[in-house]
């Protein structure tokens, strides 16, 4: 079904203000895939995250999210601004993970991954708390339940945000460098659950440094500099064998 | 080096550390200095005419002064409520991208800092003689609506609470702006990323972490709001408490003993008041991890030095702003 992607963005264009971050940007995620983007720092692979689930307004092009135009209803040839309301009711369904993991902090680990399934949801607060057990449970941590995300370490408070994150069972889950902020024996831990959600079929837009996890989940990959998609393709085959001069370097750093 | 190594020395071990405590003779001496100080001065108020304590003890309980002390906590309580509840909103406009709301709340905060407290309830006093009718209807035409005198049947005492919150509400209005601006932008984001709406994001999210940035700062206010209302006599007000010993007084010809009277009770009050504060505050604590906990006393008391000389929370907030940046790792 080629013909009915997850993610479809075509010719996006970012600007904030005279700045413009993402020149023409064209992706395609099929259903249960995992993309990796990757491109040097201020590239605009954050920016590009957060405009898949209309966190940043586009300029330009069209960016729709399975089947569903982002933002925006047409009719006709005329695009009309969602209300907030609308808006909202789209981003429930796609996962987003952050690299400074915001966890909310006045609230204990089990309250975190109930709050938005009861208050956005309306799932009954039983139910949601089933729920977050057995993410819990999957992600390794039902015993931190009752615990305050500030006494966790960093890996675990990345769990802990991906279980949150599945608690609202998004179609589509976005991950910012989640393991950048990881000291280098906690990146582990995170992958591996990450890896689990790709082999459980979830559809996922990864930005990584983690070059080995592009080559072995990644089933495509983009590498992104100055707001353009430079390369994609076959993470094995780009890794391997970049054609732009600007991969190599770029992975030559990396790698 | 074997040579310089004393015997006498303990060797390092885990053995628990003997050694003599550091005296501090010039701290001690200042102790001693300050206490005879004290003592001094008690025993001679102790015994001196013009504090007239019996009158002290026969007034303090005395049913007019308690009940002025319960007025004066009730318009502190309820003029702290309604300011904080505008200060919340002007707050949340000043942070809005709308820029009507904006230059509103601006605007506000420009009037209400830029004149003297007592100037505004002497206008609060003064509305009912300035706008003795209002009437409603179209501009140079002799349509009306309707016609009233708004400020007619106002009960002083509800003048008093609007005077007094409309303003502390721009103070409020800085000191929550600058709770809200301490919250770092991660924790919108991955809000409005769940699918809350604004709304839930504010109350849900934002505004329960701005608490303890808030409420330090706050409970200043509201100290400093028990002892404005001593200003209400400026609108007409007689009952709190300090125009209420200051009629007294008059009355049996003694300022001083009544004086303390007053001066007792605002203690008072402003006691019960820090202890509220006081849990308050740690329960708003929770989720902050141990060793930051104790950390807050400093930070607290910067953020009340930038607030409070003149009352501008822009200062505070950037304050604010800094420390939040260290919690967030
Ligand atoms: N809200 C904003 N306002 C103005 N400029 C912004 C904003 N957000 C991002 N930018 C700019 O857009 C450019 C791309 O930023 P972006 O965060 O998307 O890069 P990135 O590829 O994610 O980099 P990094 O690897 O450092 O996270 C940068 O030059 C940044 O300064
Ligand atoms: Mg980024």
């Amino acid at each position: 079904m080629s013909s009915n992607p997850m993610v479809r963005a075509e010719h996006i264009v970012k600007r904030f203000g005279s700045h413009e971050v993402l020149k023409d940007i064209s992706v395609t995620v099929e259903r249960g895939q995992v993309a990796c983007l990757i491109g040097p720092s201020g590239s605009g692979k954050s920016t590009f995250l957060r405009c898949i689930n209309h966190l940043e307004s586009i300029n330009g092009g069209r960016l729709w999210v399975d089947g569903d135009l982002m933002g925006y209803r047409q009719r006709g040839d005329k695009l009309y601004e969602m209300s907030p309301k609308e808006v909202s009711r789209q981003r429930a369904d796609i996962g987003m993970v952050f690299q400074s993991f915001n966890l909310f902090p006045h609230m204990t680990v089990l309250e975190n991954i109930i709050e938005a399934p009861t208050r956005v949801k309306n799932v009954k607060k039983q139910a949601a708390v089933a729920t977050a057990m057995q993410l819990l449970d999957r992600v390794g941590l039902a015993h931190k339940a009752k615990v305050y995300p500030g006494h966790l370490s960093g890996g675990q408070q990345q769990r802990v945000a991906i279980a949150r994150a599945l608690a609202m069972e998004p179609k589509l889950m976005l991950f910012d460098e989640p393991t950048s902020a990881l000291d280098p024996e906690l990146v582990g831990e995170v992958l591996d659950v990450m890896k689990g959600l790709a082999q459980s079929g979830m559809t996922m837009i990864v930005v990584t440094h983690e070059i080995g996890f592009a080559r072995e989940v990644g089933d495509s990959l983009f590498f992104m500099d100055g707001g353009v998609i430079v390369e994609s393709g076959d993470p094995r085959e780009v890794l391997a064998n970049p054609q732009h001069q600007r991969t190599q370097s770029f992975l030559s750093k990396v790698l | 080096m074997t040579d310089s190594r004393d015997s006498s020395v303990q060797e390092s071990s885990t053995a628990p550390i003997k050694a003599v405590k550091l005296r501090h003779p010039l701290r001690t001496t200042f102790a001693v200095v300050i206490a005879l100080l004290v003592v001094a001065f008690v025993w001679d108020a102790a015994t001196r005419e013009a504090y007239q304590w019996p009158l002290v003890a026969q007034y303090l309980f005395d049913r007019r002064i308690t009940q002025a002390a319960l007025i004066t906590l009730t318009l502190t309580v309820l003029s702290m409520i309604l300011a904080i509840v505008m200060g919340l909103v002007l707050a949340v406009m000043r942070l809005s991208d709308n820029p009507v709301l904006k230059a509103v709340s601006w605007t506000y905060l420009w009037l209400f800092r830029g004149t003297p407290v007592y100037v505004q309830l002497v206008f609060w006093g003064l509305l009912g003689t300035i706008y003795r009718s209002v009437t409603i209807g179209i501009p140079f035409t002799d349509v009306a609506f309707f016609t009233a005198a708004p400020f007619e049947f106002i009960d002083l005492f509800w003048l008093a609470v609007l005077g007094l919150a409309f303003n502390e509400a721009a103070y409020m209005a800085e000191i929550v702006r600058g709770g809200i601006l301490s919250v770092p932008r991660g924790q919108d984001e991955a809000a409005r990323a769940l699918g809350m709406s604004w709304r839930q994001t504010m109350l849900r999210i934002i505004v329960p972490q701005s608490m303890r940035v808030i409420i330090p700062p706050t409970g200043n206010e509201v100290i400093s709001m028990l002892k404005t209302t001593s200003l209400v006599t400026a609108l007409g007000f007689s009952l709190e408490l300090y125009a209420r010993t200051r009629a007294i007084s008059a009355q049996i010809y003694a300022t001083v003993p009544l004086l303390i009277v007053a001066s007792i009770w605002y203690l008072l009050v402003t006691s019960i008041l820090m202890v509220g504060q006081y849990y308050l505050e740690k329960y708003y604590a929770r989720g902050v991890s141990p060793q930051r906990a104790t950390e807050t006393e400093p930070t607290q008391t910067a953020s009340f030095a930038a607030v409070e000389p003149d009352g501008t929370g822009a200062a505070g907030g950037s304050d604010t702003i800094a420390t939040s940046k260290g919690e967030h790792r």
